[in-house]
């Protein structure tokens, strides 16, 4: 049981992950709250419906599809929403704007594709695997090692390439990433596209395993997401990972141990908890203001 | 030809005139500098050099191309590195890839080949760390390469704020304060260093600088500022007799 539970609980974890990752990487670099980061993702999962069902791709196909889509939406939402914003008015601004956005995304998808809940044709195979005592089926793994792929090719990114050490520079000082010659607005937008790519990879992946395609189911997932980042310490990379796995945890956890009604409040109260303790996260610094 | 010229530079904030109608020429390889009392207008003036600020009059010329409202990663591409007053170094990247971020500003290879990894990008990356570990022995920071920059001493990290601006390949560096926290030794170090740039390395060199005898002795020419207005400029010896500078800057003692 337990065990089973852990499983699960890794599996959720392991998306809320994906999304965070999204939420903490532009954090880090414009310390922007991406509000409609959770509508990034739902476009992702009706992006690969989409694909599916209309276009009759394979299911590899329509996520990375979705993957593409997404990339060019975040990038898209980034020019015409933030960035003219960047630099001439205050950050409450750009979080002002970030909330339109995710109104506007949500209620377009509503017009789009009505409120009733869609589904993925039979795309993965029904298939259940046992192991000892544990059971646990095809798409659960698959989640488990698509973001696992996706996390490590996103840290040797950000640590090797040019790109990412890029990125780092411009999350430590965007003013001396400027004039180290750095087309900082192409950082930034490259950010929002791996960020978005990945919430849309999430998206797919949770709409298959859930059966469940719906314009609101951004909301949740984002909040739930943003949780993490800040549990894990919203501006760190690993720090999203690790949020997400353990909010993922410890939300199955407490669905198994204590009542399945207790889900979203475990989630809500591990983030006040946070904020009222280590207010940095797991992996956050304390940054202490110069006075 | 001047390498930068400005001409009728002013900077207002909301009301405030940080700056007000000032014209300087700096002249190919000189070691300029600029001094004037707290308040006076001179990091501003960095920062529109460097395109931080549009200025509000008047033009910026580099090698004879106006550069007003050039984007300030352009203006880094074009060959104007600078160096802070308070240093920025990106802390938590090691002292290496500090100056190598610096090399990637300037390098050909485009977005794309450095995520692919690409055979030519490869080759540009091996060269890129071959000049980036040249600039750190220059500047005495070869043994320290792989540390975090936030590790470094004071002084240590004001020769990395140096190296990296190097690692831009600039016509024109521009020091903020150099020297400050320095002890003697070091100082006399960084007068050496900054020599040793403009001769070898054939950049043009314009500081701001609160220590007179640093400014005194290595620059060729000084350009004096106070509450924005330039009210003298000239050779050490003009600008240590000259009235105007005594009364305001100098004081009466010098």
């Amino acid at each position: 049981m337990f065990w089973e539970q852990l499983l699960n609980g890794l599996t959720l974890g392991s998306t809320y992950a994906l999304i965070a990752l999204g939420y903490t990487m532009v954090y880090g670099i414009v310390q922007l709250i991406n509000f409609a980061h959770g509508e990034i993702y739902m476009f992702g999962a009706f992006a690969g419906l989409f694909l599916v069902s209309f276009c009759g791709v394979n299911i590899v196909l329509a996520l990375l599809g979705a993957m593409a889509f997404c990339m060019l939406l975040g990038m898209l939402i980034e020019r015409i929403a933030y960035r003219p914003l960047r630099g001439k008015s205050s950050r409450l601004s750009a979080l002002i704007s970030a909330i339109g956005v995710s109104i506007f995304l949500s209620t377009l998808m509503v017009l789009l594709a009505e409120t009733n809940t869609r589904r993925y044709p039979d795309v993965v195979p029904n298939h259940s695997f046992h192991l000892g005592s544990l059971d646990f089926s095809l798409m659960q793994i698959i989640i488990l090692l698509f973001s696992a792929v996706l996390m490590v090719g996103l840290q040797l990114m950000v640590q090797k390439t040019r790109i990412g050490k890029a990125m780092r520079a411009c999350s430590q000082d965007l003013d001396a990433a400027y004039l180290m010659g750095i087309n900082v607005n192409r950082v930034i937008s490259f950010t929002f596209a791996v960020g978005s790519a990945l919430a849309a990879a999430g998206g797919v992946m949770v709409a298959i395993y859930y059966n469940a395609v719906w314009p609101y189911m951004g909301t949740m997932a984002g909040l739930k997401a943003f949780s993490a980042a800040v549990l894990g310490g919203i501006g760190s990379i690993p720090g999203a990972m690790i949020g997400g796995l353990s909010l993922g945890v410890l939300e199955i956890m407490g669905v198994a141990y204590l009542s399945s009604s207790y889900k979203d409040a475990i989630a809500f109260g591990i983030l006040i908890l946070v904020l009222l303790i280590r207010p940095q996260g797991l992996l956050g610094q304390k940054i202490s203001k110069k006075v | 030809m001047p390498v930068l010229s400005l001409e009728n530079i002013s900077q207002e904030f909301g009301g405030l005139r940080a700056l007000d109608a000032v014209n300087i020429d700096v002249a190919e390889l000189a070691i300029f500098g600029i001094i004037g009392p707290n308040g006076a207008g001179k990091t501003t003036l960095f920062n529109i050099i460097t395109g931080f600020y549009v200025p509000t009059e008047g033009s910026l010329i580099f090698q004879g191309r106006n550069v007003n409202g050039v984007a300030t990663h352009s203006i880094a591409r074009l060959g104007i590195a600078r160096t802070f007053q308070n240093i920025r170094l990106f802390n938590k990247l090691s002292v290496l890839d500090n100056v190598r971020i610096g090399c990637h500003g300037v390098s050909k290879c485009g977005f794309f080949s450095s995520l692919l990894g690409l055979p030519a990008m490869l080759r540009e990356e091996k060269q890129i760390k071959e000049e980036a570990v040249r600039l750190l022995a220059l500047v005495g920071l070869y043994e320290k390469r792989q540390e975090y920059a936030e590790n470094l001493a004071y002084g240590e990290q004001r020769k990395l704020e140096i190296a990296r601006a190097l690692a831009l390949k600039p016509s024109l560096l521009l020091l903020d304060e150099p020297a400050a926290g320095m002890n003697t030794g070091e100082k006399a170090e960084l007068m050496d260093l900054i020599r040793e740039i403009r001769q070898d390395m054939k950049i043009t060199i314009l500081l701001v600088e609160h220590d007179m005898n640093l400014v005194m002795n290595i620059c060729e020419r000084i350009a004096v500022l106070d509450y924005g207005r330039k009210i003298a400029e000239g050779s050490p010896f003009e600008i240590k007799s000259d009235e105007r500078v005594i009364q305001s800057y100098l004081g009466a003692g010098a």
